[in-house]
Order: C-alpha cells, then structure tokens, then sequence
C-alpha cells in the first residue's frame, strides 16, 4: 500500500499515512486530486478505480471516506478488507466510532492504525491482539491532563 | 523541584490542548487562517519552555496542523527532543510527529541515529515498537545503513511483538540500503518458520514484495512456501503467498503444474472473495505462461485448459454478482485473460454485453475495452452495431465519446483485420459524423483517409460518400456544438480530390467545394479544399477536352477564377497562399484554352504520382549505411587540420544521395546548389510534396482560429440524416447474405471435393459454425502495407525503469555471505567479531551465520568424477592436504552409468523431496549443499569410493533450452568440503568441434570461465553454464578443468572433470495426447528401430517409471503390459516408443525421424537396464 488517506464528505482530511517518501508539495497535490475524484464518483459506483499508475480503492463509512492507493499487482479486494478491519478497530477502541472521534483524538486514530499497519502491510490480522497491544501501550502512558481538560472546558 | 512541576502542570493548564485546538478552529471558521497564525505563535512560545509536557502537547497540535497543511518543518528539532523524552507518553506523540513530518530531506534526522538506536534496545516492548512504527515512515539510507544490523537482531526478539515488527521494516531497510539484504535474509528465511503466526506472516509479506521485484532470487524458497500453502489456513498469508507463486511461476513453469492443485482446491472451497480473485488471478496468469513460450503438449494443454475455464466460469459468476466491485473485478480479469485467450472471453460476450448497460459508468468502461479484444471476423459487425446503439442512448459527451474511439479502435486494430466488408466501415463512419457535440472528428477524419488510402477497392464508393458529405457540408458547419466534426471535411475534401477520377458528378462536387460558406471552416480545412479544388479542377479538365464542345472547360476555369478569390482574401496564410498560386494558374490555362491549346494533360501532370502509406516508424528504422558514423565529427574542431577533405568525400561518395541523413557532410558550393535545384525539382514532381505538411497531425491538434468561424445558426432540431447516405444496417443484412451464399456454395465445392480426395483437412468443415477462415471479404481488398526501408532494423523498445529502487535488490540470495558484505556493526564490537566469530557475545551478529567448519587444516583436495572414470588427487607441495571434489551428476544424464546405490532411489520419483532428503542423509553431507531447487530434476549420486577426505562436491545438471535448440544449460553445484576458502575459480572445457562452451564475447576459444563467486568452507553454490550444440545426435563427452587459489596458501589448484552429455540429456520430458501420437506415427516420417532387453526383472510400471526419469519420456497410454511413450528432443525431434513385456523379455520398439539419436537413446535405454 502506498497510502492511507481519510477525508469527509466536505473533501477535509482526516487522517493522512504515507508508506512512500514524498515531498510535502507532492502529497498535497495527490491528496487534493485524489479527495476531487473520489468525492466526484456517484454512490452506486464499484470503489476501485485507476489514477496515474496505481489503483485506488475507497470505500465510504458515514461521512468519512477511506481511501487507500495500491499497486498494480495488489488485490483490490483486501485492500477493502484492510479499511473495513481498520474501521472495526476503531469501532470497538471508541465504542462506535463517529467523525468526531476521529478528529478529537486524532493520535490515538494514527495509534492503532500503526498497530495495524506497518510499512504499507498488514503487520496483525489479529483484531484482538492489536487492541490488545493498544491498550497496553496505553496503560503505560501517563494520565494525561484529562482531568485539567475537564476542568478547562 | 517538585515546585517547579507543579508549575509545570498549571502552566499547561493555561496552554491549549490538541482537543482546544481542534475546537477552536472549528470554532473559527470563517478566519481559520488567522486563527492558526494566533495558535502556531503559542505553539513557539510553547516549544522554548524547558517542561517537556508542554513541549509534547506542543508537537501533537502541530502535528494537527501538518495534517491540515500547514508547514511544520521548522519545528522538527523540537519534534527529535519529544522523540527523545524517557516518558513513553511524549515519546509516542514524539515518534508520531516525526513519522507524519519527517522525509528524507529533513536534516535533523542524522541526529536521531543514537536515540533511535536506544530506543531499539530499550527492555520496554512499547519503546522498542514506537521507534520500530516511527521508523518505518522515515527511514533514509544512512538511517538504514546505521541501524540495519541492530534491527536484523531484533528480529530474533524474545518478543512476537518486536519479531514481527522488525521483520516488516526490514523491507524499507532493504529498499533503503539493499547491501543489507543478503546478510539479514538468512535470519528473514527463518521467521518463515517462526511459532508466532503474526511473525511468519510477517515474513511471508516481506518475502512475497521482494520476491515479486526480482523472483529469479527467490525460486529456491519456492517448496518452503509450497508448504505454508498447504498448511496455512489464514487468508491473507494465503493471497501473498499465491502473489508470490504468481511471480515465480513464469521462470519455472513446472512449478505452474504443481501448484493446479492446491489453487483449485482453494478455488473451491474458499469462501473469501479476495482470495478466490487472488486464485483465479494467478491461475490467470500461470496460464498464459504454461501456454505460450513452451507450446505445451496436448494433454497437459488440455488439463490446465480445464482448469481455467473453471476460473473463467468463477469469472462469471463474478460479473453477474449484484455487488459492483465484484462485478468490476471479474470485468478486469476477464480482460487479463483477454491478452492470451480471446476465444474463452468471447464466450462471454451476452454478459460483456449485458455490462455495456450498467449505471457505473466504470464498470461499462471496463466492459467496452473488453470489446475490443473479443471482436473477430464474424461478430464485427454484430458488437460493433450493438455499440452504434448505445452511442444513440449515451447520456453525457463523455461516455459517448468514448465509445465513438471504442469503436474506431476496435474496427480498426490490428490492420483492420476484421473487416471484412469496407462498404459497411465506411458508412459506419459516415454515420458517426451526426453526432453531437464530439470532440473526435479527426479521429474518424483520418481513419476515412487512411481507409480510403490503402484499401484500393473502396476508393469508388468511398469518394461517392465524401462526395455526398461535402454536398451536405452545411449540416456540419451550421452548429457550434458541431465544430469538432468538421474535420470530417477535411478528409472528405482530400479523398475527393485525390481520387477525383472516381467521381461520378465532379462538377457537382467541384462547387460544392468552392461555395462562399467555405470560408466559415478552419483554415486547414479551407487550405485543403483549394487544394483539392485544384486536383478536381485537372480531373475535369481532362474528362472535359476530350468532348468536342470546348466551352465547358473554360466554363469550368471560370467557375475556379469566380470562386478563388474569396479564398484570396483569407486571413490564413496557407489558404491565401494557396488560393493566389492556384488562381494565377487557373488564369494561365485559361488564356491557353482561348488559344485552342490542349492544356489537360499538363495540368494533371501537377498532380499525379501515387501516394504510399509509410510506417510510422520507417524513419527511425532506417540503418546506418556502412561507413557512416554518426558519432564522428562531422567537421573536426577548428583546431584541427584540414587534412580531413577528402573523407567526408569518400562517406559521401557511397550514400545514396536520397539518405538525407549523410547530408550532414561538408560539400562544396556547387554540389550543395546542384542538390537544392534537383530538390526543388522533385518537389515540383511530387503533387504530394505540398500536402504532406499540412494533412500531417499536428495541424489538426492546433487547429488555429476554429473560435474563429462565425457562427450561422440552423436550427437543428430536425434529427440529422444526411440524405441519401446508405445505412451501415443495410450492410449487415448484406453481409449476412453474402456469407450465407458463400457458406452454400462451399458445402457444394467441399463435396465435390471430397469425392475427388479423401483425407484433407475438410473433413469436418461443412457442419457446425462458420469458423474465422471461412469468412472471405467481401471484395478484393488488398490493404497496402505501410511502407519500411530496406533492411529495416528490428525494433527494439521496452526496457526497465533505471530508477526502480526495487532494482537494486536484485541480488543473487544463494552466493554465501562475503566478509565486506557483514552489517556495520559498532566499531568496538566489529573488531572482536573479526577475531573470533564465534566467541562473539553478539550471536546475532552476521558473522555467525557463516558455516562454521571444525578445522582439521591437513585436508585439501582432490576431485572425482562422478562416473568413477576418473579420480584425480591433486596433490601440492604438502602432502597432508587434500581436498576431494566431489561431482554429483543430476538428474538424467548420467543415469546408465550409475551404480547400485541409485536404484534405490529410482523408485521415489514421485517424491521429488523424499529423495533430496534421502540423498543428504546418505552422504552425511555435513548439512552442506543447500537443497537445489531444480524441481524436479532428481539427482542421482554417485557414490564412488573416494579415497580421500570429501572436501568439496560438485553437483551438476545438465538441462537442454527449449527456447534455442542448440543450447544446453549445465547446471553445476561447487561445493567446499574442505576447512579453506577458495577462491579465482575457473571453470574450463576443451570444446569439441559439435559442443562448445559459451564464452563472454571477447575471449579467446581457450580461455576458461571466472566462477562468479567464492567459497568459504563448508558452503556450496551453483554456477550455470551454457553450451552450445551443432547435433545432438550423438552423446559427447567433454573433458575439463577446474582451477582455483586456496586463500591461505595462495597456490593454484587443478582438478580434471568430465561432462557426459547423453542423448537422453537432449530430451525433454513432453507429453503427448494419444490422437496426436496415432498421427505422429501414421505419418511415415519416422525411422523405425527396436531392441530387446533379457532378463528384466521388475514390475512394468517400475520399468516405464525408469524410462521416464532416466531417459525423459511420458507415457502416452498404457494397456496391460504393453505402452506407448514419447519424447521430444530440443531440436524438435520425435521420438515415440512402444515397450511391451512378456516375462523377463522386455521389447522396445521405437520411432524417430533422427535415426542416430534413436540409436544412441536405445542404446542409453539398454544400459540402464543392463546395469539393474
């Protein structure tokens, strides 16, 4: 997988994984052309296309799109499995994971995904053990200002 | 100090968080940029405080920000110092920051080297996993030249957690810095087999990318991933695997026929779409492999044609799913299959069909370029009629468009090849010119003119259509939406006047081409029209002298001199140009024609000469002349003499003058003014001369000032039928009937002729469907090739991409480990490590993957052949060291001569692996030899007495190549035994008039070949090599030496050899389906020859199992005691057996059209035997 892009409907990212070295001006133009073409396709069409020398495959949950770019010879089809499996990671580490969530806790989304992939594959296919190995990771991280937070709000 | 983090922790409380940020800026949103600029100059405040909390929340809200596109790279010093907190809390947001900021260019990364080393090793798993995720965003090749050694050692981490992750970055670090590869892939080898599934899927996934770059590295690891097939129930190791599979198939096609099985089993049984694509794909794929290069025989053809309609049927099922992706998918598959087997795909074509229908506009996209392979002869029309109809239903410019190129594509592929009826094209294009709003015109504008060009026979009904365009031209100028299509006029224009002697009412045509509304058109069309008014006008002039009434032609000159000077006044250079010569001209005649003068046969003389199409590439494929050299200078730098005259000259003096290219050279004035004379000349000759430029495609794609035209409006809402213009439908009922007739009157001649001739090929021909040959053109059409120069040079085109950085992982896995080659480890630890391996505490360290050997220094060598001919013993200067080289001969070629210890073996063919492992534990191989892979080519060993200490093995396998009928490939594995490290090792063979050894260009017939590695003790390797043979009619023996250097000694070592090439070795084991073998038989070609074995005493079945693996044949059909076999040997010679049994007696009776080979098979065959 070359990348891993979360956008809404509105066309903002939400999320952005390169598993290639780009220069930040080159990322911008792929992600803006990409989040163009992909918001432009009608609802009932396949979710794989073409775009320069790779294949896109995105797929819609909600507001937000998942996008992914693969190569020639990747199969479309786990690639869809790898967005469905992420969604239901974060499904279960947010409780029903909304936009919001996304947005509000933005590393925690970068956490799991990097727990889930690594270098652009699959590294555990467990959906057990990767919560597993967040939660842990977790448990280890200082209580953060939460508290203050609360307060602050 | 507890004060101060106190004050830390109110501080923050006054600081924005990640969460403030994001609300705030949600909050903002009408001045989010201003609001930003406010946030990112608290940030700064922020990142100069020395808390590193603050710091931290700091580099998460930047990192919010980078993902929104703001710039952050000033910041990536603070995101290394958060990297480097000891607290994992800020070490995570650290590493994340630096993972979403960090690229290769960002300078501070040099810095991060040691903590990220520490972080490696840090006893926390989370630390060591964060800088391992972290890492694999941003490594860079110093990055992975300095840590690649400390990850290759967490790879054999105690935790699965660790293993697993550093397995998967190992493959940035290989792309990164591929002299990492061969030192890590030992231990890479070993996660394949690692008790944590994660870890070995892991491994599976590194091992399929690289392995899908550069597989001929990889084909040894193919029975180990066989393995993990079989065994491994996880669906995504699965689709990797089968990738890898995938890859390797095409460089070893038996491996194709292995795997039939296990991926048809999982095509059955899987219920995981992605996986049976993942199947269906490679069976696909292994498909077309197992098919082409090798021309498999019937039988195993047929096997793995079974198994593919299957995949095509699961292809099916694919594309009517109600789910678009599936749908999509089996669409793109289905055109994978396309490439190599249109015939499977045209099956579809209801279905295909069926998709052109779809509301996906991706899917019906699919759909079409699956058309385009599956037309023939005989559904041509059908699709293309079929398509002609949706072009009418087509919703958006878009999509019609693509099907208006669709269908120009596929009309006119392949040379038109499927076109049998040009009439019927041509209306189809005529008929494409109504619609709306298209921006090809020029594509249907140059298939008329290159239809009309090369296909002679339609020139007649072609300018009657163009003529009856032009007439109605105004349908097509009238519109603004209509713009793009008036470049249809444009060819029809040209073709009307090229061909003007076809024109049934030129006079017509003539006016139609001069009307005022002309001038409305693009300039390049009015600049065609002039000059093609001017061809039509010679034509008439000419049809028009031979009446006795003279005043139509000068009717005809006044009509051009009334008409022209509108197009005098043009604002376009080239049609004002044009039009003034021309008029001038047409004055000019007609002063001739008030004098009487008979001006027609000059005027046509302007314009005549034929017109040949040339290949696009005609130019470049022009060679060089003999003596040209185009990187020599042309005239010499100043500084040199001028000595030089006369060689230009003498280039010169052999060109034909018409390659322009050797008018580079220096040549006087007069020469020069000689050649632009005889230049203009040729170009006042050749009518063609003028056109050439301006119908050429650049003046369509700029076509200048079409905004331009004024617009007349007409009101179009009448549908748009040019009168008179045939229908393309009418041609398909014509077709249709044509070809019936044709079909009627064949039967007729077929059973005449049958009656006259038995045999034949017409046996079966006149029932059933018409088939692709029997369907003749409608008339003669004869499409004039495209025109080459002589002696054309072979194209020459696809090449790698140079900057593939999977290019540099191209890196031969077998050849043992080269002491430059170990990691850079700590310069402290390195110089132990050279001390002594193995007492190293860092077991890990690339060192110790060397095999290890006890050393015993007394032993050297010595080599023996495997035959036992010959046992030579080296002996130098010191007595007590000797090496034995040990050759091992593969496979069938040796087999006669082998000795009673092979028989046992004989037995296991089947087993392929059963048998190398036998074979290991035989020989107490010291674990030496790694397991060739040469599946399938079982080894025989020879186990000779050898008198010495086993030092060193030679295995060799001796295959033919079947894509060049006189090369055998000798596959030789050198093998030390002995405790020194040899090294300068030179294979060499003493040629024989019939076999010679292929050498590098540029040495001598003598010189012996450099074994391209070295080898450390214990370890063996394989070199190829290739020969090259005139006949193989006879086995050759050829004798040979091999030379190396003992490092320590540094003396030359020899050892003598010889390679026995049988006949059998120049067989390939090619089945055979019993109809064909009945006629290879039949047809009394083939030399008879027979022998007898006595005294045979084994089953049958053992015995036609001996004649297979020794000798290469399959059986073709067995009945009880009684076989038939073939063979095929690399120069295609057949060889066909029949063996029956009765008793001890065996008979063998044999067919060849090489009667010497046969000879020497059977006698081959005899010996096997007679050695049991």
């Amino acid at each position: 997988m070359q990348f891993m892009l979360l956008f809404s409907r509105q066309g903002k990212l939400r999320l952005q994984k390169w598993y290639v070295p780009l220069s930040d001006k080159e990322k911008k133009k792929i992600t803006r052309e990409l989040v163009q073409t992909v918001l432009a396709r009608k609802p009932k069409m396949c979710s794989f296309l073409e775009w320069r020398d790779l294949k896109v495959v995105y797929k819609r949950y909600a507001s937000l799109y998942f996008c992914c770019a693969i190569e020639e010879q990747d199969n479309e089809l786990i690639t869809l499995e790898i967005i469905h499996r992420y969604v239901e990671l974060l499904d279960k580490y947010f409780g029903s994971v909304c936009e919001l969530d996304i947005i509000f806790n933005f590393e925690k989304a970068y956490f799991i995904l990097d727990e889930f992939l690594l270098g652009g594959e699959a590294q555990e296919t467990s959906k057990k053990t990767v919560l597993k190995a967040i939660e842990q990771a977790d448990l280890l991280q200082e209580v953060r200002p939460h508290v203050v937070t609360l307060h602050y709000e | 100090m507890a004060l101060k983090i106190v004050k830390g922790s109110i501080d923050r409380m006054f600081d924005k968080n990640l969460q403030d940020l994001v609300r705030g800026i949600r909050n903002h949103k009408e001045d989010e940029a201003k609001y930003i600029s406010t946030c990112i100059d608290e940030i700064k405040q922020e990142l100069k405080q020395d808390n590193i909390a603050v710091k931290a929340n700091a580099v998460c809200k930047l990192t919010y920000l980078q993902m929104l596109g703001y710039d952050v790279s000033w910041a990536a010093f603070n995101i290394v110092e958060v990297m480097s907190s000891s607290k994992f809390t800020y070490k995570r947001i650290g590493y994340l920051a630096a993972s979403q900021c960090f690229h290769e260019s960002t300078d501070v990364i040099m810095l991060t080297t040691n903590q990220i080393r520490k972080d490696l090793s840090s006893p926390n798993q989370y630390d060591t996993g964060v800088a391992l995720t972290g890492l694999s965003c941003f490594v860079t090749p110093d990055l992975a030249r300095d840590l690649a050694n400390d990850i290759m050692t967490l790879m054999s981490h105690t935790k699965p957690y660790i293993r697993k992750k550093a397995v998967l970055i190992m493959y940035k670090v290989f792309l990164k810095y591929p002299e990492s590869l061969r030192p890590a892939f030992p231990r890479l080898k070993e996660k394949l087999e690692d008790p944590d599934p994660g870890v070995q899927s892991a491994a599976v996934n590194v091992i399929c990318e690289l392995a899908r770059r550069n597989p001929k590295n990889y084909l040894s690891l193919a029975p180990l991933f066989f393995k993990l097939m079989t065994s491994s129930t996880n669906n995504w190791v699965l689709i990797k695997i089968i990738k890898l599979f995938g890859a390797l198939t095409p460089l070893e096609p038996r491996l194709g026929k292995k795997l039939i099985e296990p991926l048809t089993n999982l095509i059955h049984s899987t219920s995981a779409m992605s996986l049976l694509y993942e199947c269906v794909n490679t069976v696909i794929a292994g498909h077309d492999v197992n098919g082409s290069p090798f021309l498999p025989p019937f039988s195993l053809a047929l096997f793995l044609f079974l198994r593919f309609q299957l995949c095509v049927q699961k292809l099916r099922i694919l594309i009517e799913d109600s789910d678009q992706n599936l749908k999509y998918l089996g669409l793109l598959a289905m055109s994978k299959i396309l490439k190599t087997h249109p015939k499977s795909v045209q099956s579809h074509k209801d279905l295909i069909l069926q998709c052109l229908d779809d509301k996906d506009e991706s899917i019906r996209l699919r759909a079409l370029d699956l058309l385009y392979g599956m037309v023939s002869k005989k559904n041509l029309m059908e699709i293309v009629k079929k398509l002609m109809l949706h072009v009418d239903k087509a919703e958006g410019t878009t999509y019609r468009d693509e099907l208006l190129t669709k269908i120009i594509d596929i009309c006119s592929q392949s040379n038109y090849q499927y076109i049998t009826n040009f009439e019927w094209y041509i209306s189809i294009l005529v008929e494409l010119t109504r619609l709306e709003g298209t921006r090809h015109g020029h594509l249907i504008a140059s298939q008329m003119l290159d239809v009309a060009i090369r296909v002679k026979a339609i020139r007649v009904f072609a300018v009657a259509q163009m003529a009856t365009l032009l007439d109605n031209a105004h349908l097509m100028t009238g519109n603004v939406q209509r713009k793009g299509i008036c470049e249809v006029l444009y060819a029809a224009a040209w073709i009307c006047g090229e061909f003007s002697e076809h024109l049934e009412n030129p006079m017509q045509t003539l006016e139609a081409m001069l009307r005022p509304k002309v001038a409305t058109l693009p300039g390049h069309i009015q600049a065609v029209y002039v000059q093609n008014a001017a061809k039509l006008f010679a034509t008439l002039l000419k049809n028009q002298e031979g009446n006795t009434d003279r005043t139509a032609a000068q009717e005809t000159s006044q009509l051009m001199i009334d008409r022209l000077p509108l197009f005098v006044q043009s604002a376009n250079l080239e049609v004002q140009e044009r039009a003034s010569c021309i008029l001038q001209l047409v004055k000019y005649i007609q002063k001739l024609q008030q004098k009487d003068v008979e001006v027609a046969e000059e005027v046509i003389a302007l314009f005549a000469g034929e017109l040949n199409p040339v290949a696009p590439k005609a130019q470049k494929k022009v060679p060089v002349p003999e003596g040209l050299d185009l990187d020599a200078w042309i005239n010499e730098p100043p500084s040199e003499s001028e000595s030089e005259d006369e060689q230009p000259k003498a280039i010169f003096a052999k060109e034909e003058p018409k390659h322009s290219r050797a008018r580079h050279t220096e040549v006087d004035e007069k020469e020069l003014a000689k050649r632009r004379e005889a230049r203009k000349q040729e170009q006042a000759n050749n009518p063609f001369y003028i056109k050439a430029s301006p119908s050429s495609q650049k003046v369509y794609q700029e076509a200048p000032g079409v905004e331009h035209i004024p617009v007349v409006q007409i009101d179009l809402s009448v549908p748009l039928k040019v009168p008179g213009l045939p229908m393309s439908d009418q041609y398909v009922k014509l077709e249709e009937e044509r070809r019936q007739k044709e079909r009627v009157e064949k039967k007729k001649k077929e059973k005449k002729k049958r009656k006259e001739k038995r045999g034949g090929r017409g046996k079966k021909h006149d029932s059933g469907p018409e088939s692709e040959e029997d369907i003749t053109p409608a008339h003669m059409v004869d499409i004039v090739t495209e025109e080459m120069p002589e002696n054309a040079l072979p194209s020459d085109d696809d090449d790698k991409d140079p900057n593939d950085p999977h290019k540099a992982l191209d890196i031969d896995l077998d050849k043992p480990l080269a002491d430059s080659e170990k990691l850079p480890v700590r310069s402290h630890r390195a110089a132990e490590a050279l001390k002594s391996p193995a007492e190293d505490g860092d077991a890990e360290s690339p060192a110790s993957q060397e095999p290890k050997k006890k050393s015993s220094k007394e032993k050297r060598e010595k080599k023996k052949d495997k035959d036992g001919d010959r046992k030579v013993s080296v002996k130098n200067g010191n007595p007590t060291r000797e090496t034995a080289l040990w050759m091992y001969i593969y496979g069938d070629k040796k087999s006669s001569k082998h000795k009673k210890k092979k028989q046992k073996r004989e037995k296991e063919e089947k087993e392929k692996k059963k048998k190398k492992k036998h074979h290991h534990h035989h020989h107490h191989s010291d674990g030496g030899g790694e397991e060739s892979v040469q599946n399938g080519t079982v080894e025989e060993e020879e186990p000779l007495p050898v008198s010495v200490c086993h030092q060193s093995f030679t295995e060799i396998d001796i295959q033919g190549n079947l894509q060049d009928g006189s090369q055998v490939v000798v596959s030789v594995i050198f093998e030390n035994k002995c405790d020194n490290f040899l090294k300068t090792m030179e294979f060499n063979v003493l040629d024989s008039l019939n076999s010679k050894l292929q050498r590098p260009e540029g040495s001598g017939p003598h010189d012996g070949l450099s074994v391209p590695f070295q080898l450390p003790p214990g370890v063996s390797n394989e070199a190829r090599f290739v020969f090259t043979m005139q006949s193989i009619v006879m086995p050759q023996k050829l004798k040979g030496t091999l030379t190396f250097i003992i490092k320590d000694s540094s003396t030359h070592e020899k050892l003598d050899f010889k390679l026995h090439f049988t006949c059998s070795s120049y067989l390939i084991t090619t089945p055979c389906y019993s109809d064909a073998f009945a006629k290879l038989l039949e047809s009394g070609d083939l030399k008879c020859s027979s022998v007898r074995l006595e005294g045979v005493n084994m089953p049958f079945h053992h015995l036609l199992a001996r004649i297979c693996f020794h000798h290469h044949f399959s059986v073709v059909e067995r009945i009880d005691s009684c076989a038939s076999m073939y063979s095929r040997s690399i120069q295609g010679h057949h060889v066909c057996l029949l063996v029956k049994t009765s008793g001890q007696t065996v008979s063998i009776d044999a067919k060849c059209d090489e009667p010497t080979l046969l000879g020497n098979v059977l006698d081959e065959i005899k010996q096997t035997f007679s050695q049991c």
